[in-house]
């Protein structure tokens, strides 16, 4: 059994008595260590099949295994505490909090679960995050005096300060140019590959999803293909 | 979750916009001012009434003689020497609340200077305490001592209407004044009091030692012969001689002897006596009654004397001052609660401003009750901050009036802990709306919110 277990999930919005079905049946599975794109025009689902992924929503129908962990039926509290022990996630927009130093950004999802850090455990492995991402120098700084690349990487030190098994990256790299992308898929990669973090990407650009070991593409919320491009 | 680390996360975030956060407690900082201000100059006016109420003679107890009814004709109130000065001194030892005494007796007549003469309001004799007791202050020249008293000095002290009226207005200390051609010596002057709450002038009056009273002038201690005076009641009270009672013309007795002689020289008109606190006054005077039915060995016989104070007045005055102070302290918590809207507003809109960031902390895995309890503490800490600013400057507030205005003010640790627990509750109470609106957001919209 994979990493990520679905098993005909729908999601269907209803607005009024109309019926509007985004996911029409996902069925996937993720491996440990795999790293996935998703791809597909805007609309074709992926958006929606990353948040309920991503346990931040809930599939109309159908079952999610996470990490042996049937998800799909968790309250609204069950999943925040899946998700700050097992997922990180990097947004398109960074989502950094403004005036707050990158290390403390870092640390921030630490003060909702682990307690029984003391704070100077929690900056120890800030400091850790951030200099895996390459910013040991820019610690302080707030998000404001950090550019575009820097801060989806305090970002990124953000997401994986919890250990989780499986990091979520929403067009990660929509907002930056090519150079940062490269920067950040390079990171990207080097988490997938030494530390075996699984990583799941969404995303409309070839470039990006052709630097993941596999390409999942959906349109019009149905799996279109599903192909393993590398090891 | 850690709670100081919520405390922390509170006080970063709302030192991120300090000058929002100023504004936005400026609400709660003037209301507790407000408030503060209000409580320590109420309880600073509630001293200084006190002190004034001590000034008119509201903590002292008078004792005065009792009616008496003789051969079936009963005399009214004062017309039997009933008390001695035994008495002050049983009641002194016996009543610990009590903490001074003096015995009064009075006398009327002419008093005589040169060739000026005067009738005071009224001539009186008390002990060293007579003057505390009774609120006197010697303006010029000395008080009387003990040694006055013990010696029975020909010494006096006279009021400002008697130095007007027999002096022309100079200074008589050192000068002569005769009572029944006896002849005084002035001590000292007495300090001006206006009139007393009857409408009779106090300044129109001649103090002496009790001794010298009893001992040197006709009539004293016949609380008969002083029908009238600050010492004793109004009700006039007629001499209780034996040819007045029995008018059949018949001279029963030489004159010398015709009246009746209840009278031992220790025999007072009245007496006053002063208590720590207005508070006890109560219990003092039930104190007092028992002693004297003890000294004066009453048995089931009624009550020989009377017993009064000004109590009741004085719990009148304080009443008054007390709902005047409540009227104030309700234009006080209006204003609080309109800075507790003014913190809902500002929490709303921050809700609102950081929607991304509450979509965020769900998303790093903050529950409904993590955000509930970061804005709720946000808002709490704001309030308390607000109190204690608040606190600071209601404080400053009153020392300034009591500086300028001459107002007394009083610290009030009460008024502090209130404070306190009531900006804290405003926090509670107009945070939590707020906090339950952040906290039931969806974390997929909120991170999409723009």
């Amino acid at each position: 059994m994979g990493l990520i277990e679905l098993k005909d999930i729908r999601k269907t919005y209803f607005m009024g008595d109309i019926k509007l079905p985004v996911l029409k049946g996902i069925t996937m599975s993720v491996e440990k260590g795999d790293m996935v794109a998703l791809t597909g025009v805007s609309g074709s689902g992926k958006s929606t099949l990353m948040n309920i992924l991503g346990c931040l929503d809930r599939p109309t129908s159908g079952e999610y295994w996470l990490d042996g962990e049937e998800i799909s039926r968790l309250s609204n509290d069950g999943r925040a505490d899946v998700r700050n022990r097992k997922i990180g996630f990097v947004f398109q927009n960074f989502n950094l909090l403004p005036r707050t130093s990158a290390l403390e950004n870092v640390i921030m999802p630490l003060g909702y679960t682990a307690s029984h850090l003391s704070e100077k455990q929690m900056l120890e492995r800030g400091k850790r995050m951030l200099e895996r991402v390459g910013l040991a120098d820019r610690m302080d700084h707030e998000p404001s005096r950090l550019s575009g690349g820097q801060q989806q990487r305090v970002a990124i030190a953000r997401a994986l300060v919890n250990n989780p098994s499986i990091l979520f990256a929403d067009e990660p790299t929509g907002n930056l140019d090519t150079k940062m992308s490269e920067e950040i898929l390079r990171i990207f990669n080097e988490i997938n590959s030494s530390e075996g973090v699984t990583i799941v990407l969404v995303t409309h650009e070839m470039d990006v999803a052709n630097s993941a070991k596999r390409i999942v593409r959906l349109v019009d919320g149905e799996i279109a293909s599903d192909a393993v491009i590398r090891k | 979750m850690k709670r100081f680390r919520v405390l922390k996360w509170a006080l970063k975030s709302i030192a991120r916009n300090p000058t929002r956060t100023f504004l936005t407690t400026l609400g709660i900082i003037i209301g507790i001012a407000a408030v503060i201000a209000v409580i320590e100059i109420g309880a600073g006016a509630q001293v200084s009434l006190e002190n004034n109420f001590s000034e008119m003679g509201v903590n002292t107890i008078r004792v005065w003689p009792g009616p008496v009814t003789r051969s079936g004709i009963n005399s009214g109130s004062g017309s039997w020497a009933t008390l001695t000065v035994a008495d002050t001194r049983a009641i002194i030892k016996e009543c610990p609340k009590v903490t001074a005494i003096s015995p009064q007796i009075s006398v009327r007549g002419q008093i005589i200077y040169g060739n000026k003469n005067w009738r005071p309001f009224s001539i009186s004799g008390g002990n060293e305490d007579f003057l505390e007791i009774s609120s006197w202050k010697v303006e010029d020249g000395i008080p009387i001592s003990a040694a006055h008293v013990a010696r029975a000095a020909k010494v006096c002290l006279v009021g400002q209407t008697i130095v007007r009226e027999l002096y022309d207005g100079a200074n008589p200390v050192g000068k002569d004044l005769r009572i029944q051609n006896v002849v005084f010596k002035v001590i000292g002057v007495l300090k001006s009091r206006g009139a007393n709450m009857m409408g009779m002038d106090m300044d129109d009056c001649v103090i002496l030692p009790w001794t010298t009273m009893k001992a040197r002038l006709k009539g004293a201690g016949q609380t008969s012969l002083s029908a009238v005076g600050t010492t004793t009641d109004t009700s006039t009270t007629t001499t209780t001689s034996a040819s007045d009672v029995y008018t059949s013309g018949v001279s029963l007795y030489p004159q010398a002897y015709n009246t009746i002689p209840p009278v031992r020289f220790s025999n007072i008109d009245s007496m006053i006596m002063s208590v720590a606190h207005p508070d006890d006054i109560a219990e003092t005077m039930e104190k007092v009654r028992e002693v004297l039915r003890e000294t004066h060995k009453l048995g089931d016989a009624d009550d020989d004397f009377r017993i009064r104070s000004f109590a009741e007045f004085a719990d009148m005055l304080k009443k008054q001052t007390e709902s005047v102070a409540n009227l104030l302290m309700c234009v006080a918590f209006i204003s609080l609660l309109v800075g507790g809207i003014g913190i809902m507003n500002i929490m709303l809109v921050s809700v609102t401003e950081r929607t991304r960031e509450i979509g965020l902390r769900m998303a790093v895995g903050a529950r409904a009750r993590d955000i509930l309890q970061q804005f709720l503490v946000e808002s709490i800490v704001i309030c308390i901050l607000g109190g204690i600013i608040g606190i600071a400057a209601g404080h400053g507030l009153s020392v300034f009036m009591a500086a300028k205005m001459g107002w007394h003010t009083a610290i009030s640790y009460f008024a502090i802990c209130l404070s306190v627990g009531v900006s804290a509750l405003v926090g509670v109470v107009f945070g939590y709306y707020p906090a339950w609106k952040a906290a039931r957001l969806d974390p997929i919209e909120a991170l999409r919110y723009e």
